[in-house]
């Protein structure tokens, strides 16, 4: 009896045994089969209008937007008529408008960092991505002429290569906006006479040129300020520029006039 | 009683024998796997649907959009990652307004697994970057970024690696030569190292040493050149082994579908990219047997 239940013990033991073995080896051979890449697809998915918005994503988004949307719409200043950079040929309203305002906004913080004076702007005619249409001007207005995150740079230059600048103005088939300059052209495209800030053009001094970050780096084909003398960030986004001087004034009046003459 | 124990311990050896044929079905079936990668690259901000009026994109794009489709793909395959090749910032004044908070905030949202740094995503500053990093419940991934000399030091990963279904996913992340594309004051001490070479490094280890099923590029280096000496997805391709799918960015190139392209060792690997602004979303499918099923022919690739 007592042997007959050893003996049943120790088969169970056996059979457990056995069990957990092939268990054990099946688990095995689960984890040691090795799965290879087989097949691959691969397609693009327009998302568009047979897609629903997800509705909870949607009303997370909606206070930014309606935040963003009442800051860009509020009117900062009003345009008693369309400003655009294709009503002149030498310069243009909206250009105008721009080098002015980036002369007016940036001197005073280049002053109070350098003790130098802004000389003149000059701009790109290329930079204006928009006409600003007669009436209310808001923060949007300056989003879509000035969608880039350029700022302004002012740069020091010799008298000789502001007689670059001043060819390279003349000769561009565009109008690229100045300010701070009074230019008279022969009609052989000759400088007649060049005056800066109201003074006679003085070629054994330096000037100093606010401008775009991006004509600085090499943009539009500006060379001459590779020989830039000094180079000055005022950490100043063209677009911020703009926002404020709309701010400040009322009306945001431009005209095409006589900066640049051609005899 | 003695009998008692032995109906009890057959029984437990009989659930035992049950549990092994089990495993063994359950084995047979899972050798079957089958991962979907989404990817988007260059949304610059764009969470808005294009307005009716738009020239170009008229009332495509859309985040909240996006959301549903990459819900309804994760419905249809729970083993789904989606990333990010970088441009992430810049574009709308969402990111004018608030920084990238919102963007990042929505990626968390949409459950992206992993996005690589774009060169608009220094527009900010590191300071700016790194501001947002708490809003990013994804992984940063960029391998030659060296950062160690920035405050961004410890916020990115050179690569992740991702266990789904019982698949090794590892994938790393590039980036493009920062000198003359972003203002230095804007990436510091940030060192941009050689892509073709840490990309090797990084397939390799994730390859050999993680045994990684599939190796996956993040980049933001651009898809083509005409000068062929600068770095790009596709010259990418040429140089790597073990990267089985580069997701590129920066170029916003829109492909009618993703590229296959040999690799080093001749062997078709695919590059895609999903053009910009979130206007497209990629979609890839890899699809696993057991090994002894594996044809001589090698990967079927149908796209």
């Amino acid at each position: 009896m007592h042997f007959e239940y050893e003996d049943k013990e120790s088969l169970l033991f056996k059979i457990k045994q056995i069990v957990v073995f092939i268990t054990i080896c099946l688990l095995t051979s689960c984890v040691q089969e090795k799965t290879t890449l087989k097949s691959v697809t691969g397609t693009e998915i327009s998302i568009d209008s047979s897609l629903s918005k997800n509705i909870e994503i949607d009303s997370f988004i909606q206070p930014y937007f309606n935040r963003i949307n009442s800051i860009l719409d509020s009117t900062l200043a009003y345009a008693p008529k369309t400003l655009t950079k294709s009503d002149g040929s030498l310069n243009t309203s909206i250009g105008n408008l721009m080098a002015d305002m980036i002369l007016e906004q940036s001197n005073p913080i280049f002053k109070s960092r350098t003790g130098h004076d802004v000389d003149f702007v000059l701009f790109n005619h290329g930079g204006m991505r928009s006409i600003i249409s007669k009436g209310n001007i808001s923060a949007r207005t300056a989003f879509e002429v000035m969608p880039f995150e350029n700022s302004i740079s002012i740069v020091e230059l010799s008298g000789k290569s502001i007689i670059e600048l001043v060819n390279f103005v003349i000769k561009n088939s565009n109008p690229h906006p100045v300010s701070g300059i009074q230019l008279t052209i022969h009609r052989n495209n000759h400088i007649k006479e060049l005056k800066i800030q109201g003074k006679p053009f003085d070629a054994n001094r330096n000037y100093f040129i606010a401008t775009s970050s991006y004509l600085v780096t090499g943009g539009d084909n500006m060379v001459f300020f590779k020989n830039a003398i000094t180079v000055t960030d005022i950490d100043y986004s063209i677009r911020n520029a703009m926002i404020d001087y709309f701010n400040k004034k009322d009306t945001i009046y431009a005209e095409v006039d006589n900066r640049i003459l051609k005899l | 009683m003695e009998r008692r124990k032995f109906i009890k311990t057959s029984t437990a050896a009989s659930a035992l024998v049950g549990i092994g044929a089990l495993s063994l079905n359950a084995c047979k079936l899972s050798s079957k796997k089958h991962l979907t990668i989404l990817h988007t690259n260059d949304v610059h901000s764009h969470i808005d649907i294009f307005p009716k009026s738009h020239s170009q994109y008229a009332n495509l794009g859309g985040l909240a959009r996006r959301a549903t489709l990459v819900e309804q793909i994760r419905q249809e395959n729970k083993n789904t990652l989606l990333f990010d090749a970088g441009d992430i910032f810049q574009g709308t004044p969402y990111f004018n307004f608030y920084g990238g908070e919102l963007e990042f905030k929505l990626m968390s949202k949409l459950k992206y697994d992993a996005a690589t740094i774009g060169n608009h995503d220094f527009d900010n500053g590191l300071e700016g970057l790194l501001a947002q990093m708490p809003h990013a419940t994804f992984k940063m991934l960029s391998a030659n970024y060296d950062f160690s000399n920035t405050i961004m030091d410890g916020h990115t990963k050179p690569y992740h690696i991702y266990e789904i279904d019982n698949i090794k996913i590892g994938v790393y992340g590039m980036g493009v030569h920062l000198d003359g594309l972003v203002t230095k004051k804007l990436y510091k001490e940030t060192q941009y190292l050689n892509p073709y070479e840490i990309a090797q490094d990084m397939e390799r280890k994730l390859k050999n040493e993680y045994h990684c099923d599939l190796v996956i590029c993040l980049s933001h280096l651009g898809y083509d050149y005409k000068n062929k000496k600068r770095p790009s997805d596709l010259g990418l391709a040429t140089k790597t082994e073990y990267t089985d799918l580069i997701i590129g960015g920066h170029t916003h190139t829109f492909l009618d579908k993703p590229t296959v392209i040999k690799n080093k060792l001749g062997k078709d690997i695919l590059v895609n990219q999903a053009g910009c602004y979130g206007l497209n979303l990629g979609r890839i499918d890899f699809y696993f047997d057991s090994a002894k099923n594996a044809s001589a022919s090698g990967v079927s690739i149908a796209v």
